[in-house]
C-alpha cells in the first residue's frame, strides 16, 4: 500500500487522542485515588489544568542539549503513538503496525529524555537516568520472553495478534498463557513506573528523579510525553494480552480497567529500592515467564 | 467607499492581546498551584492536615512538589534562621515566573516569639516579596486553607505581584540580603 498525507494526518490524531484520552483518564484515577483515601480529590480535568499551566509559565533553560532533548522525546513518542492501532481494523499505516516498531521508537523518545536530563547537569537527574535504565533492563528480560512467545504463536503485528485473539476457539493471550498475563502485568507496572517500581522518580528520595531541573514549559512538555508514553504502553498490554478492541468503546473500556487496576495497586505499595527491582525481576517473572515459554512453546500447551 | 454590510474590523492592540493570553494564564495557573514546603518553622506541623483527608487542598488543584523548579508557590512555615534565609533566597531565585510566597505564621510578620533573638530574621519581606500571610501561632488549619484561596482571588484580581515586584526593587532587595548575610552569591552551580 501507498503511504500519503492522510496517512500521517491519521497519525497525528491517533497521537492526539491517545494524548486526551490518557489525560482525561489519568485525571478520574486521581478522583478514585482520592476517594480511596477519603479525600474528595480533584476535578477530573485537573491533569489538563495542569498541563496548560506548566506550557504559561515562564522557564530556565539549561543550554540547547536540555531543550534539543525535551524536544527530541516529544517528537520520538508522538512518531511512536502514530504507529498505534486502536482497534483490530483502524490504523494509520496499514500493515506498519509490527510490535518491534514500538520498541525501537519507544526507544527514541527515552533517550532522548535521558539526553535532556543529563544535560541538565544536576547529579539528582544522573542518578534518576541511571534507575530508569536499571528498571528498563530489569522489565524488558522477563517480558520480551513472553512477547517471543506470543509472536512466536501469532506472528508480530499488532493487528493480527489483535485477530488471531478474537478469532472463533481462540482466547485472550491473558487467559490463554495465564502466567505470561501475569508477568505482562507486572512488567507494565514497571513501564509505567507504578509504585512498587517507582524507584526512578522517588520524589523523596532524589527529588523526582530525572525530572530535577525541569520547570516551566520544558516540564509541560514532558507531562505531555509521559501521557501519550502511558498511552503506548497501555494500549501494547490491552492489543497484546486482553484481546485488542474490535470497536473504540471496547478499546476505552479496557483501556481504563487496565490503568485504574495499576494506578489501585500502586497505591496500597510502597517503594522498592534499586536493587529490590532488580532482584525482584529477576526472580519470579523471569522463571515464569520461562515456564510459560516452554509450556506453549514445546509442549504446545496453550488453553 | 466602505462597506456597510460587514461590521468594521475591529483592531486589537498587542497590549489588549497580551493582557487576554495572560488572563487565560491567570485562570490555569490559580487552578493548578504547586508547593515547595520549606518547612523550618514549627508552623510546618499544620500541612499534613492540609493536605491529607481533613482539608484537602488536592480538591482546589494544589499539591507538593519536589523541587523548586516545577513549583509555583514557595511556602515558608515560620521562622528563618540567618542560615536557612540564604538557602530560601537561593531557593526563590531557582522558581520559574510567575512564582507566589506565601509564609506562615507570626514569625515571619514581625519575629513573633523569636523577635529578640539574634539568630532569626524578623520581616521576611525585607529579603523576598511575600504575596500571602497567614497570621497566628500558629495558624489554625483553615487559616491556612484561607490563606491558599485568598492567593487564588489575589491572581485573579492581578494583585499577586510580588515577583514583578522583586524584578523592579532588585537593588533594594539584593541590599537588604547582602547587609544581614554579608554575601549572597546566586548562579547556576552546575554550568560554572
Ligand atoms: S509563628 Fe509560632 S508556630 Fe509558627 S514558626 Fe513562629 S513560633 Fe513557631
Amino acid at each position: 500500500m501507498s503511504i500519503t498525507i492522510l496517512n500521517f494526518l491519521i497519525g497525528l490524531g491517533i497521537a492526539f487522542f491517545g494524548f486526551v484520552l490518557q489525560t482525561s483518564i489519568a485525571g478520574l484515577n486521581r478522583k478514585i485515588v482520592g476517594r480511596l483515601q477519603k479525600r474528595v480529590g480533584p476535578r477530573w480535568y485537573q491533569e489538563f489544568l495542569d498541563i496548560f499551566k506548566l506550557l504559561s509559565k515562564r522557564a530556565t533553560s539549561h543550554g540547547w542539549i536540555f531543550d534539543f532533548g525535551v524536544i527530541m522525546a516529544l517528537g520520538g513518542i508522538i512518531a511512536t503513538a502514530m504507529f498505534m492501532p486502536l482497534t483490530s481494523t483502524f490504523n494509520a499505516f496499514g500493515t506498519y503496525d509490527n510490535f518491534f516498531i514500538f520498541v525501537y521508537l519507544l526507544a527514541v523518545g527515552m533517550l532522548g529524555m535521558a539526553m535532556s536530563a543529563s544535560g541538565s547537569g544536576n547529579p539528582w537527574a544522573s542518578i534518576g537516568v541511571m534507575r530508569a535504565l536499571t528498571t528498563m533492563l530489569a522489565y524488558e528480560v522477563p517480558f520480551m520472553i513472553i512477547i517471543l512467545t506470543i509472536i512466536k504463536i501469532a506472528g508480530s503485528s499488532l493487528t493480527g495478534i489483535q485477530l488471531y485473539q478474537q478469532a472463533a476457539g481462540n482466547n485472550w493471550f491473558l487467559i490463554a498463557l495465564p502466567l505470561g498475563g501475569i508477568v505482562g502485568f507486572i512488567s507494565l507496572m514497571g513501564m509505567l513506573g507504578k509504585k512498587p517500581f517507582e524507584t526512578y522518580i522517588a520524589p523523596a528520595e532524589i527529588a523526582s528523579g530525572p525530572m530535577v531541573e525541569y520547570g516551566g514549559k520544558q516540564l509541560g512538555m514532558l507531562f505531555i510525553m509521559h501521557e501519550i508514553t502511558v498511552f503506548i504502553e497501555v494500549s501494547l498490554f490491552v492489543h497484546l494480552f486482553l484481546g485488542g478492541a474490535t470497536n473504540i468503546f471496547i478499546f476505552i473500556l479496557k483501556y481504563f480497567l487496565v490503568y485504574t487496576l495499576a494506578n489501585l495497586i500502586s497505591n496500597v505499595n510502597g517503594r522498592f529500592k534499586i536493587d529490590q527491582v532488580v532482584t525482584f525481576f529477576y526472580k519470579w517473572p523471569l522463571i515464569l515467564a520461562i515456564v510459560q515459554a516452554f509450556i506453549a512453546i514445546y509442549l504446545g500447551w496453550v488453553i | 467607499m466602505k462597506s456597510t454590510k460587514f461590521t468594521p474590523e475591529r483592531n486589537i492592540s498587542k497590549a489588549e492581546t497580551d493582557r487576554k493570553w495572560w488572563e487565560i494564564g491567570d485562570f490555569f495557573r490559580r487552578n493548578s498551584l504547586w508547593l515547595l514546603m520549606y518547612c523550618t518553622g514549627c508552623c510546618a506541623i499544620e500541612l499534613p492536615p492540609a493536605m491529607t483527608s481533613a482539608y484537602d487542598m488536592e480538591r482546589l488543584g494544589m499539591g507538593p512538589m519536589a523541587t523548586p523548579r516545577q513549583a509555583d508557590i514557595l511556602l515558608v512555615s515560620g521562622y528563618l534562621s540567618l542560615k536557612t534565609l540564604r538557602r530560601l533566597i537561593y531557593t526563590y531565585e531557582q522558581m520559574s515566573e510567575p512564582r507566589y510566597v506565601v509564609a506562615l505564621g507570626s514569625c515571619p510578620i514581625n519575629g513573633g516569639i523569636y523577635h529578640d533573638s539574634h539568630a532569626v530574621i524578623n520581616q521576611l519581606d525585607q529579603y523576598v516579596p511575600v504575596d500571602v500571610y497567614v497570621a497566628g501561632c500558629m495558624p489554625n488549619t483553615e487559616a491556612v486553607m484561607n490563606g491558599f484561596v485568598d492567593l487564588m482571588e489575589q491572581i485573579k484580581n492581578k494583585s499577586a505581584n510580588g515577583w514583578k515586584k522583586y524584578h523592579d526593587n532588585y537593588e533594594w532587595y539584593r541590599q537588604n540580603q547582602i547587609q544581614s548575610l554579608g554575601e549572597v552569591d546566586v548562579h547556576d552551580e552546575f554550568h560554572d
